[in-house]
């Protein structure tokens, strides 16, 4: 990776003064000027564009998120472009690759746009520079979300401004010539270039404006959602080449392992290290700062032993003998908090959602039935834990680090030093999983820190038990939903109040109150055609620190709501799938203020107008994946379907869940998932990232209970903190892609099959089994 | 004391207690061996020790005199090693961590098993865990390896 982004920068076209002079007569010239002439001299051109799919009218740009991010979106391609003059062209991805393949696919539609041939592509990884590739936070579902235009219109320059050279060269007008599978030809003159010859000329040329540039149809797309491209580091992969937080290594490097406090906060009371000292190996022993909870991304703080090799600094750490003062947090516990939770939750909240008069409604309705449902903590616990290397030389660090987030991980590590954001540098490695762990680069900090102290290299290594009991995880909560039926049995009244610590707690002061965020992930916007609706939030405090978990708080949303429709259904004698699409009602888009917001929906911070909720995109999946499943068939004894639908990250998701319980356990033997994502840029991809949804939600569903007593986590390693493994994972997993064209938005695909899992496992093990299961995990919950 | 790894001879005189997966990664550079639990809970370490997958985190130094270890680095010349060209035709990875120690499990029940069944593969892999949930594509690439279909 080192020497890939150091043979990118010598490969980079420099500029002659005669390239300059060339670059703004072209710009002033032709381009502009022949792009005009074609429009306004050829009328019978764009009477025929609107009728006739053509380039322009295929990609209509629209408005994202992603340029209110931090440091938006960046679409110049001297910044993502290099071709050398062999031809080969390099493409930097600037978002960090964890198993979504974004690393692939990003670069991907580039050189599809650009005409350039996939083989003849080496992609090399942005280190943390926001001002010059736009915003890196890996998060949120939203890479290709946000940077599919960019990514299209880098593309479309790259190859305008090879078609430009061309022209210049044969002195022809630029809409003469073509750029065709890494050539650019004239077909009546019958000239050809490759991109390696046209090379030094083009990407001299100065980024034509957006105005200028053409794109291609879908019908000529050659990767863009055919996905065949492999992923670009498949073959490293299995040949054990490819790089990873732990794999950077200079001959001087020392390994750390930190003792960390047991409770977040703890200070220290007295602390023996003779016999870490006395360890062969270990070199020097070093306090880090204790930090309150609240502190953001900052290092726990602790005890760090540095030694010559991993094996010295776990048996130098774990021969450290430390007496904590535990502090405020050292009486955290679950068995009391989720007490606190239902608690809170069975009195009125603060309300986000009043939609007509829910309370009132609930007082008048002739039956009022309540459902509860329980989430504890969960840990990401990706299997390569957190990990980084910094190196301190010449007054400056540099880091090597698997994060999400490279920039944020850059800046807080500066503020945290005190020192210049431009005397860090964060390069990313791959990253052996993350799941929104290391969006939060403690651990890089961490190594930065300790390669200050000691002026020179060190790697610091969690071990899993540090993952699992230092995480930032997923909130606890407790769903509360009341129901109002009239004489009739229609609904009439829903209302839900969440208890649910924030993570704002893990940036500040705890006011026991939700975040926009998380009240945005299904709390406001139950999409139920129902007269009386409302929300409510709890307040809820937390005593460890939580951090966002793949799919965030969606997860207890789609739980409570879409559990608590089955069992509603079961009750009123209806079939679950049939009254699932009653309650969505007909198809529409929901208004935030007919649904009784105070202001607008969250909606992942997306422009409303551009990804509006369609109810009628959520019938459709739910309807769908009922199909494909053969929902109402019959099954043996012991066996159900369970179907749940829910909407996050803008992309609408159903899933039907066939489950066998035996002997107090539950078997897969299928599952069928539609996702309506919007265009598809990479299918095989999306198909990964949905099967891979299956798997991580799964055993979140059966197993993922992070637990506290005394203000320490209880778990450990994968003995008491399981995962799915090949014996009990979902069998088959059948994914359906709803097709569209460019123009239906791409939206997100990483996370959003992961909320409606967990309710369609609990729905399909009540059809099967008679038992419902209202607190997660599963775990031995079967067999009683 | 003398061991082979991937088929050159080593000469170990470290502590003996310390486990083979330390002495690859650290002293060797041989880093595609993963560090997953360390306790022999994820495989993501797994290596051949005589040809057979072996947890690297449990197996310790002074275990391997006169034995010959194989990584992921030595498992064939150009990555053609049947399994790997079928966890590359299924498109089995994603973050791609724990491939490593996915495929040398593999490739090391195959030679148990030359044509396993998909239980015996679904048993046999479930020492490895793969937090992305890529088991479907890699019972699909053990069974392509196996029967060529």
């Amino acid at each position: 990776m080192l020497r890939q982004i150091e043979s990118f920068a010598n490969r980079s076209p420099s500029f002659t003064d005669d390239d300059r002079k060339t670059v703004v007569l072209r710009k002033v010239g032709s381009a502009e000027l022949n792009r005009r002439s074609v429009l306004q001299g050829l009328g019978v051109f764009v009477i025929a564009a609107q009728f006739m799919p053509t380039s322009a009218e295929a990609f209509e740009t629209y408005p994202t998120n992603g340029l209110k991010m931090p440091n938006g979106v960046v679409n110049d391609p001297h910044i993502f472009v290099a071709i050398a003059p062999d031809g080969e062209v390099t493409i930097v991805a600037h978002r960090a690759e964890m198993g979504t393949g974004i690393r692939t696919t990003l670069p991907m539609i580039i050189a599809d746009e650009m005409e350039a041939d996939w083989g003849r592509v080496k992609i090399v990884q942005a280190p943390g520079d926001e001002p010059k590739y736009g915003n890196q936070d890996t998060d949120g579902s939203r890479s290709l979300r946000h940077f599919i235009q960019p990514a299209r219109e880098i593309g479309a320059a790259t190859r305008h401004m090879l078609e430009q050279a061309a022209a210049k060269r044969w002195g022809v007008d630029i809409d003469t010539v073509k750029a065709l599978d890494h050539q650019v030809v004239h077909r009546k003159l019958g000239n050809r270039l490759g991109f390696g010859d046209l090379a030094h000329a083009a990407m001299s040329l100065e980024t034509p404006a957006r105005s200028a540039l053409s794109f291609k149809t879908e019908q000529e797309f050659r990767y863009i959602g055919r996905g065949q491209v492999q992923i670009y580091d498949l073959h490293d992969i299995t040949t054990g080449a490819a790089i990873y937080g732990a794999d950077v290594n200079f001959p001087d490097t020392k390994v750390a392992v930190i003792a960390r406090p047991p409770v977040v906060g703890a200070k220290i009371k007295s602390i023996n290290d003779k016999k870490a000292r006395a360890v062969p190996g270990v070199e020097k022993i070093l306090r880090i700062p204790i930090t309150p909870l609240g502190s953001k991304f900052k290092p726990l703080g602790g005890v760090a032993v540095v030694a010559q090799n991993t094996w010295a600094a776990m048996k130098g750490r774990d021969a450290l003998q430390i007496e904590w003062d535990r502090g405020k947090y050292g009486t955290y516990s679950t068995k009391t908090h989720e007490k606190e939770l239902r608690l809170v939750a069975s009195k009125p909240g603060s309300s986000v959602r009043k939609q007509g008069d829910p309370d009132g409604a609930l007082k008048k309705a002739a039956t009022v039935l309540s459902y509860e449902y329980y989430q504890p903590h969960a840990a990401q616990a990706p299997m390569e834990p957190p990990t980084a290397l910094a190196r301190f030389k010449d007054g400056k660090i540099e880091i090597w680090a698997p994060v999400q987030s490279p920039y944020v991980a850059r800046t807080d590590t500066a503020e945290y030093l005190g020192m210049k954001p431009e005397d860090v540098t964060v390069n990313v490695t791959l990253l052996g999983g993350a799941f929104g762990r290391k969006s939060k680069a403690d651990f890089a900090t961490e190594a930065a820190f300790l390669a200050k102290e000691i002026g020179g290299s060190v790697r610091v290594q969690w071990t899993r038990d540090d993952d699992i009991r230092h995480s930032y995880y997923h909130t606890t909560s407790v769903e509360r939903i009341d129901v109002g039926l009239d004489e009739n049995n229609k609904p009439i009244a829903w209302r839900q109040r969440s208890a649910a610590p924030s993570f704002k707690s893990t940036f500040g002061e705890d006011k026991g109150v939700q975040h926009d965020i998380e009240i945005g992930m299904g709390l406001e916007n139950l999409p139920y055609e129902i007269a009386n609706i409302g929300a409510e939030q709890c307040p809820a405090f937390s005593g460890t620190r939580v951090g966002w978990f793949r799919s965030v708080s969606n997860i207890q949303r789609a739980f409570s709501v879409q559990s608590a429709t089955a069992e509603l259904a079961v009750e009123l004698g209806k079939d679950q799938k049939d009254f699932l699409l009653e309650l969505i009602g007909p198809a529409r888009i929901l208004n935030a203020k007919a649904c009784g917001l105070p202001g607008e929906f969250w909606n992942q911070y997306e422009p409303y107008k551009e990804f509006p909720f369609d109810t009628g995109r959520l019938s459709n999946v739910v309807k769908l994946a009922a199909e494909r499943a053969g929902w109402g068939k019959t099954l043996p004894k012991g066996e159900g379907l369970g179907i749940a639908a829910h909407r996050s990250f803008v992309s609408y998701v159903a899933t039907v869940i066939h489950a066998k319980v035996e002997d107090g356990t539950v078997k897969l033997p299928s599952v069928h998932v539609v996702i309506d994502c919007g265009f598809a840029a990479n299918p095989e991809r999306i198909r990964s990232q949905i099967e891979g949804a299956c798997a991580f939600a799964m055993t979140t569903a059966l197993y993922s209970g992070i637990t506290f007593k005394d203000g320490e986590v209880q778990e450990s390693n994968f003995h008491d903190y399981e995962m799915v493994r090949s014996d009990n994972f979902p069998f088959k997993v059948n994914t359906h892609i709803v097709p569209h064209p460019f123009s239906v938005h791409a939206t997100g695909v990483g996370e959003p099959a992961v909320p409606p899992f967990a309710p369609a496992l609990m729905n399909a093990i009540f059809n099967a089994s008679g038992k419902r299961i209202r607190n997660l995990p599963i775990k031995g919950q079967l067999r009683s | 004391m003398k061991l082979r790894i991937n088929g050159i001879e080593r000469d170990f005189n470290g502590d003996s207690n310390m486990p083979t997966l330390w002495y690859l990664r650290d002293e060797l550079g041989l880093v595609g061996t993963k560090y997953g639990c360390g306790v022999g809970l994820c495989g993501a370490c797994t290596v051949h020790v005589d040809g057979l997958a072996q947890f690297s985190c449990l197996v310790r130094m002074g275990e391997l005199e006169g034995k010959s270890v194989t990584t992921i680095e030595g498992l064939s010349e150009d990555g053609q090693h049947p399994i790997q060209v079928a966890w590359r035709d299924q498109n089995v990875p994603q973050c791609g961590f724990c491939q490593p120690g996915q495929i040398m499990k593999a490739a090391s029940l195959l030679k148990e098993i030359q044509k396993p069944t998909d239980q015996e593969i679904l048993e046999g892999m479930s020492g490895n865990v793969c937090r992305c949930g890529c088991y479907e594509r890699i019972v699909a690439a053990v069974r392509q390896a196996s029967t060529g279909a």
